[in-house]
Formats: C-alpha cells, sequence, structure tokens
C-alpha cells in the first residue's frame, strides 16, 4: 500500500513515478529524497559527448569574422541541430533520471539564472550553461552558482556583458564604446535581492561598471571562447554598490560583489520564496519563507542545506497536489509513467506545442511556476491531445487500472477510478489517467 | 520644440462631434441599466509589445535639433535620404519597416502617441508589465486585468466578448469576466465525447473545470467561424510567420457576426540591448513582424476593420543615448500606436518634451508627458461607449488626476 507521502516525494519534489519507483519511495519517502542529495553523481550518460560551451563559442567567433552571413549559417545550421541534441538529451535525463529530485533541482536553478534561445546565438550555449555552470553546483554554494553563472559564455552573451566597455577604460576611450547594463541590471532583480531589493539605478550602472571586463577570451592554453577578465574594457576607479565602497580591483570586485549579493538578506528571501514557491505552493506561507531564508544566511547560502530543509518542511508534504505541473513536467511525468519515450526529436516538438521548449524561455525572468501562467482554456485541451496522442502509443503496454493504480491511485477518488475503468477502450483510459487534474499536477 | 499641444489634437469639428456624444450617452442613463451598455459592434484590440519596445527608433524625432546627437549611430537618415525615415509630419518619422503603417498615417487610420508612458517610473520589465495590464500605478496593485475588468461594463451577455489569444490568459484579460481563447491547433482535435468525460472529472479542480469549460466553448467557436482553417503545420509555432498566421486568424474571430469584440495578441522580443541596428538589426526585423502581423489583423477583420481600434502598446520605452553596445537600455517615456478605421488618425499627439540632455528624465530617458491610462481611458470611452466614472471607479481605479485624452476615436 503506498502512502501519500511516497506521492509527494515522487512527484513534488521528484519527476514522476517511473515504473517501481512509488513502491521505492514508500518506505521512507525522506529518506529516498535525502539520499539523493548526499552521492556525488556521474555525469547522466545522455548528457556525454556534447562540446563545451567554450567550444561552440569559439566555432561561433571564428565564423564571425569570416563575417555575418557565415555566422548565420553556423546558427541556423551547426547550432539548430547542437540545440536539439541538447534539448533531447536534458529532456531523456529527465524521463530516465533515477535521483529524479536531483533533477529538479537542476531545472530550478537553471530557470533561476535563465538563458534562451530567444537570442539565436544561444542555440549553441543554452545546453552546455545548464551542464557546466549549473548542474555541478546544485548541491554547492549558491555564491558559487551565481559567479559559474555570471561567467559562462551563455550568460555573458545572453544578457550583453561580453562587449560591455568601461568608456574610461584603455579600450573604451580609445574606441569610444561603452557600458551595456543588462546583465547588472538582471543578476540585481532577478538572480539575486529581487525587484524589491532596495537598489537604484545608480546601483545598476555602478553594478555595471564593477562587472566590465567579465569577457570572453583565451585561456593560457590558447583555447578561445572561454570566460576572461579583459583588463582594457574594465571600467577604472572605485564603485558604490548597495552603498558599500569597491575599491578599483579589476576582476576581484566583480566577485566581491556578487559574493556580497550572495550573502544580502534580501537575496535569501528571494530565493527563498521562489524556492518555497516551487516545492510549497504558489502563495507560500510566510513562516515557511522566512524559515527558508534564516536557513540560507545561516548557512552561507548552502544549496544543499537548503534541499534538506525544504524537505523537511511539513508544509510541502501537507498537500499532494497543491502544484500545477509546468508542460514539461507534465510531458517527463506522462512519459516516466508509460515509460515510452517515443522518437526523441518528436519530444521536443511536444513541449513546443505544449508552451515549454527546452530552453526557451520567453524572458531573462525565467518560465512561471504559479498555476495561472500554465492553465488555461487552450492549454487544457493542448495538453488533453497530446495526453491522447501518448495513450494511443502506449495502450498496448499498460491496462488502465493498473497505470491508474500506479500513478494517481494514492490521491485520487472513487469516482476517478470508475471513470477510467469505465472508459469505452483502453486508450481512452490511459488517455484520462494522464490528462486528469490529479496528473497534472503535484 | 515641436508644436505639438494638447490643443493640437482637438479641432472645432471633432469639439462638436463630442458634445453630441455626450448628448446621447446622457439619453442612454434612462433607459433600465441591462440594456445600456449591451455588447458593442466596435472591435478593439491590444496589442503588448514585451520586453520594452524602443519608441524613438520606430517613431524617430528626426527633426528634433538633439536627435542625431543623442541617437548617435541609431540615428535614422532623414525622410529625403536613401533609407531613410518615413515622414509622418515634418518632425516625425516611421522606421522603414513599418511602410505599411505609413500607408495607414496617410489615410488617416494611424495614431502616434509619442513620450507616453504608464505611471511605472522603475525599470524591470516584469514590474512594468505587470502594471502596464493590472492598470494600477502599481506591481502587484490589482490581481486582475483592466481589459477584464472594462467587460465586465459591457453588461451581461452569454457571449464571450474577450478573446485571449495564447494557451493561456495574459494577466490584461484575467479577471472575474470569463473570456474567450484561440491558440493555433497543431494536434488531432479530441471527440466531443471524451472531452465530456474529461470535463465532468475536473468537476472538482476549480482551475481545471473553468479552463476545459472556456476551451469547449472557444473551440466550437473557432470551429463555426474558421472551420478548417484553424489547423496549422507546426512551422506556424515560432519565427516572424506565427504572429502573423495567428493575428490573421484573430481577424475573422473579431470579424464574426457573434464573435468576440476585445483581443490581446502578445509579441515578444524588444528588449534590444546589443546590436539593435537601424534599417537592418534586430529591432527591423521585429517591427518588421509588426507591421505583417497588423495587415494581417486587418485582412482577417475585413469589413470590421472600419469599426476596429488597435492599441499597440509596451511596458516603457529605452533610453536616448545608444549604449555601449549598439543598443539601448530600459527607459522610460515611448510610443503607443492606434490604428484602424475606428481611429481618427493621421496624427501625432502628445507634448513633445524634447531630447536635449536637459530635458531627459533622469538624464538618460525619453521624459513622459502623457500617461498611457489617458490614451485607454479615451478609447474605452469613445470607442466602446463606457461611462467616464465607471471607467475611473472601476477600470483605472485612483486615476482621477488622469484626464482621458479626447478625439481620438471617430465618432
Amino acid at each position: 500500500m503506498t502512502q501519500p507521502g511516497a506521492f509527494a516525494a515522487v512527484n513534488r519534489f521528484g519527476l514522476g513515478a517511473r515504473a517501481g519507483e512509488l513502491a521505492l519511495a514508500s518506505g521512507d519517502p525522506r529518506g529516498w529524497l535525502v539520499a539523493q542529495l548526499q552521492a556525488t553523481p556521474p555525469q547522466p550518460s545522455r548528457l556525454a559527448g556534447l562540446a563545451t560551451g567554450a567550444q561552440n563559442m569559439a566555432q561561433f567567433q571564428r565564423s564571425r569574422r569570416q563575417g555575418a552571413a557565415d555566422a548565420q549559417r553556423l546558427i541556423r545550421q551547426e547550432f539548430r541541430t547542437t540545440y536539439l541534441r541538447e534539448a533531447v538529451a536534458r529532456t531523456l535525463t529527465q524521463i530516465e533520471a533515477e535521483s529524479p529530485f536531483r533533477e529538479r533541482l537542476v531545472a530550478f536553478w537553471s530557470n533561476h539564472f535563465t538563458v534562451s534561445v530567444q537570442r539565436p546565438t544561444l542555440l549553441g550555449l543554452a545546453g552546455a550553461f545548464e551542464r557546466e555552470a549549473i548542474r555541478p553546483n546544485v548541491t554547492g554554494k549558491f555564491r558559487d552558482m551565481l559567479i559559474a553563472a555570471t561567467r559562462h559564455p551563455a550568460m555573458l552573451v545572453y544578457l550583453d556583458n561580453a562587449l560591455s566597455v568601461g568608456p574610461n577604460s584603455i579600450a573604451g576611450s580609445r574606441r569610444g564604446r561603452g557600458l551595456n547594463e543588462n546583465l547588472a541590471r538582471e543578476i540585481l532583480e532577478l538572480h539575486t535581492v529581487g525587484v524589491s531589493g532596495g537598489y537604484t539605478q545608480d546601483d545598476v550602472r555602478e553594478f555595471g561598471r564593477i562587472l566590465t571586463g567579465w569577457s570572453l577570451g583565451r585561456t593560457e592554453d590558447g583555447d578561445a571562447g572561454h570566460y576572461k577578465f579583459q583588463r582594457l574594457i574594465h571600467e577604472p576607479g572605485d564603485k558604490v554598490l548597495l552603498g558599500m565602497r569597491y575599491a578599483e580591483a579589476g576582476e576581484d570586485e566583480g566577485v566581491a560583489a556578487l559574493t556580497a549579493l550572495a550573502r544580502h538578506p534580501a537575496t535569501a528571501t528571494h530565493i527563498a520564496l521562489k524556492f518555497a514557491r516551487h516545492f510549497v505552493a504558489d502563495q507560500p506561507p510566510a513562516a515557511v519563507v522566512s524559515r527558508l531564508a534564516q536557513l540560507f544566511r545561516d548557512s552561507d547560502g548552502d544549496l544543499a542545506a537548503l534541499s534538506r530543509a525544504v524537505i523537511d518542511t511539513p508544509e510541502a508534504w501537507a498537500n499532494p497536489l497543491a502544484k500545477v505541473k509546468t508542460p514539461n513536467e507534465f510531458v517527463v511525468s506522462a512519459l516516466r509513467a508509460t515509460g515510452f519515450a517515443g522518437d526523441p526529436e518528436r519530444l521536443v516538438g511536444s513541449l513546443r506545442v505544449l508552451g515549454q521548449a527546452p530552453f526557451a524561455a520567453p524572458s531573462p525572468a525565467g518560465w512561471p511556476d504559479i498555476a495561472e501562467q500554465w492553465i488555461g482554456p487552450e492549454s487544457v485541451l493542448r495538453r488533453a491531445e497530446w495526453a491522447m496522442a501518448v495513450a494511443l502509443r502506449a495502450e498496448r503496454a499498460h491496462r488502465p487500472d493498473a497505470f491508474f493504480a500506479a500513478t494517481i491511485g494514492p490521491v485520487a477518488d472513487a469516482a476517478t477510478g470508475a471513470a477510467i475503468a469505465g472508459a469505452p477502450t483502453a486508450a481512452e483510459g490511459l488517455a484520462l489517467v494522464l490528462a486528469s487534474a490529479e496528473f497534472q499536477r503535484r | 520644440m515641436h508644436p505639438l499641444a494638447p490643443t493640437h489634437a482637438l479641432s472645432r469639428r471633432r469639439a462638436l462631434r463630442q458634445i453630441g456624444a455626450g448628448a446621447s450617452l446622457a439619453a442612454l442613463w434612462l433607459l433600465p441599466a441591462r440594456l445600456a451598455y449591451a455588447a458593442t459592434d466596435r472591435r478593439l484590440v491590444v496589442i503588448v509589445l514585451r520586453g520594452a519596445l524602443d519608441g524613438l527608433a520606430a517613431v524617430p524625432a528626426y527633426a528634433d535639433p538633439d536627435y542625431r546627437r543623442q541617437r548617435g549611430a541609431l540615428a535614422l537618415a532623414e525622410p529625403s535620404e536613401a533609407d531613410g525615415a518615413l515622414d509622418l509630419d515634418g518632425y516625425f518619422g516611421l522606421h522603414p519597416a513599418l511602410r505599411s503603417l505609413h500607408e495607414m498615417y496617410r489615410v488617416g487610420e494611424l495614431l502616434v502617441v509619442h513620450a507616453v508612458a504608464t505611471p511605472y517610473r522603475s525599470r524591470s520589465h516584469f514590474d512594468g508589465q505587470d502594471l502596464l495590464e493590472n492598470g494600477t500605478a502599481a506591481p502587484r496593485g490589482a490581481s486582475d486585468g483592466w481589459l477584464n475588468r472594462a467587460l465586465a461594463l459591457l453588461g451581461p451577455s452569454d457571449r464571450r466578448l474577450g478573446l485571449a489569444v495564447g494557451q493561456t490568459v495574459p494577466l490584461l484579460l484575467r479577471g472575474s469576466t470569463p473570456v474567450g481563447s484561440y491558440a493555433p491547433q497543431t494536434m488531432a482535435e479530441l471527440e466531443s465525447d471524451f472531452l465530456a468525460r474529461l470535463a465532468a472529472l475536473y468537476r472538482r479542480d476549480a482551475i481545471f473545470a473553468a479552463a476545459i469549460d472556456e476551451g469547449i466553448k472557444a473551440q466550437a467557436m473557432s470551429d463555426e467561424v474558421l472551420g478548417e482553417e484553424k489547423r496549422m503545420g507546426r512551422e506556424t509555432l515560432r519565427g516572424p510567420a506565427a504572429i502573423r498566421a495567428v493575428a490573421a486568424k484573430v481577424g475573422k474571430l473579431l470579424a464574426a457576426p457573434d464573435g468576440a469584440r476585445v483581443a490581446v495578441i502578445e509579441a515578444g522580443g524588444w528588449d534590444t540591448h546589443a546590436q539593435q541596428g537601424t534599417i537592418n538589426g534586430r529591432l527591423a526585423v521585429g517591427l518588421a513582424s509588426l507591421a505583417g502581423a497588423l495587415a494581417a489583423l486587418k485582412e482577417g477583420l475585413g469589413p470590421s476593420w472600419r469599426q476596429a481600434t488597435i492599441a499597440v502598446v509596451t511596458e516603457f520605452g529605452r533610453t536616448v543615448a545608444i549604449n555601449g553596445t549598439g543598443g539601448t537600455d530600459h527607459g522610460t517615456a515611448g510610443i503607443a500606436f492606434l490604428l484602424g478605421g475606428a481611429v481618427d488618425g493621421g496624427r501625432v499627439v502628445g507634448q513633445w518634451p524634447g531630447l536635449a540632455q536637459g530635458r531627459l528624465y533622469e538624464g538618460r530617458d525619453l521624459a513622459p508627458t502623457s500617461d498611457l491610462r489617458a490614451v485607454l481611458k479615451g478609447i474605452l470611452a469613445e470607442h466602446l461607449g463606457l461611462p467616464r466614472d465607471a471607467i475611473e471607479r472601476e477600470v483605472f481605479p485612483g486615476s482621477a488626476g488622469v484626464q482621458p485624452m479626447r478625439g481620438l476615436i471617430r465618432a
């Protein structure tokens, strides 16, 4: 007999049950989750053999030197292929994950530090960003993830900092180029202290000046396309950010400023709110947010500790259906449940049709995490249509009543079970399970 | 200084027309309230450009003495020069990618409001959009959208007068008045029997129940109006063709005799911090796509274009000066376009603050001289015929000090 606790463990914290997973989690749901945080897992096999962000960035820079047409062709051909490979590899990694809580954390932090293929150059960089800047840090320190994300070629390109030049720097005064404040603003507003974090336009400007020089270049071995601090474009002089003076110190100014932002109390509250929204409810109780914020501050932004703390939050287990699945969560959980991944190319198409193509968030704020942003008159129909399409391909592998018991059985009422048992065909029965409100929640 | 002034916008002829409109409104008060504001034949489409359109790029003040110096490499050539701005009134021009809008301006169907902004004065896209849609003076100042509140004033109707375009309902249209929806259909449509069974399962889940009920109604409506045309290939889900294809369908849905009357279309990609470009580049591509969508919408509307107003709005403008990377950063005032057969166009309205350094807001942005709510209130009053006190009280609460702009709509 499965307890509701196991249902929450595999759905709220995990990515939906694969065959046998509910049973696996049911003995000790909390222990099953905590165990996923302890081991340092090997890189998922689906992610092996993909090019690094620096390699793709270097390729882009080479093509740009050949001319704009070459760069366009690279994006339209090679980078589009790269994107599809990355998107498929990432989605299959989620579908096959045996540490689904860890994969959920990867997706959460990847969305927090959004880079998006809405900027076409990112087609070659967005997948690498998640693999290189996010994945290794999900149980590390927030500060380290913040610095890794800020320095990744994908972020430097997406939010334009690679090209930002101090007007009074050696290169700036010579060529009349200047500042771009995009990355500085979004780090403050989205990645750290939040829009109510108390910064002003002057702070945005000053932080932009601090970050000049955080750009791209060659490593000591001569490899291009990497993060490199470029002294020649760094704005000289002291800067003041959020009341703190940063004496001229080149790259160290940025490191010090990001460290201070990571430790800022407003950052703790901002992260705690997003975390609680993801794991508790769209509008989480203030007490939960303040407990998680306190833990974030006390642990100096230890993300493993934060993840353990949310497991230990009773409110996260109280209502197992409080959250609505995003399209990505819906597709991944449906395919985990049916054990049917289908044609990899169609996977990305499915996600696009349902409104959430991988690495394609509409803005640097990332994908929304509240029900009304995902559930509307058209989206419920599209999800139901997709559920039927999957059911038609999976009908021979599953009996509706057993499928019901293995998925939403622990939380659905008898009427739902009866409706599914009474469906005229197996495909319709399976489709009703997948399209049910219970299955679309977590 | 440009001679535009509020008086410029209001001719004697138009003033007389307004007196007439006022009189007929007064007469309507005598009717039973239930009938007073029955569904309108007017059409209103709000196009939300997310990401902050650079108003000075779309509508350059090419004759402003400081224009060229301030904009640097982003300045467009004069109308008389090759690839120059398309002249509007000898002072302002249109970006060359908006050529089809230039023709609308010439025939009096495009009106530009310049130096306009919402009351929002910080520079966050997300707060700026929230406030643009919620209709108050503060981010999260309301949890429903001003356009939904306006729909409520159209009076009771069993029709869905509002139309959300896309998979979910944007904040602008969210609220207590149910709205219809349209999104391209690319998968096999479900049997009505299956949908009925699913809807029955959703009864105990308020969010899903409401969504599927509206979805089933919307599907019936788009089946009736569009028939087989509603199906689209997956290729139409992205790229510039997508918004054009969708806009054409929205036009038809609005044109249907018992169709929706108010629709919202969203378009992203305006956050041009780098390599914004002039006649070519990121922004030109976006503007051309917008022009294509507007043309498709006009075509879809057919004869209903005569009764239509299309308002193109964005959360804020961008910096006047070019930034260090060939783009512009988040700013304050920008432009709004009003288009359609109902619009009394062929004019650029607003008060021009000038581009001299000392005239800029916080030394960097185009200074706001018009409140976007004044424009929207004017449209709701003159185009949809909503009563002014209700607009003030329900739609844009706390905006009593913002006088509705008059004369935007042909009588």
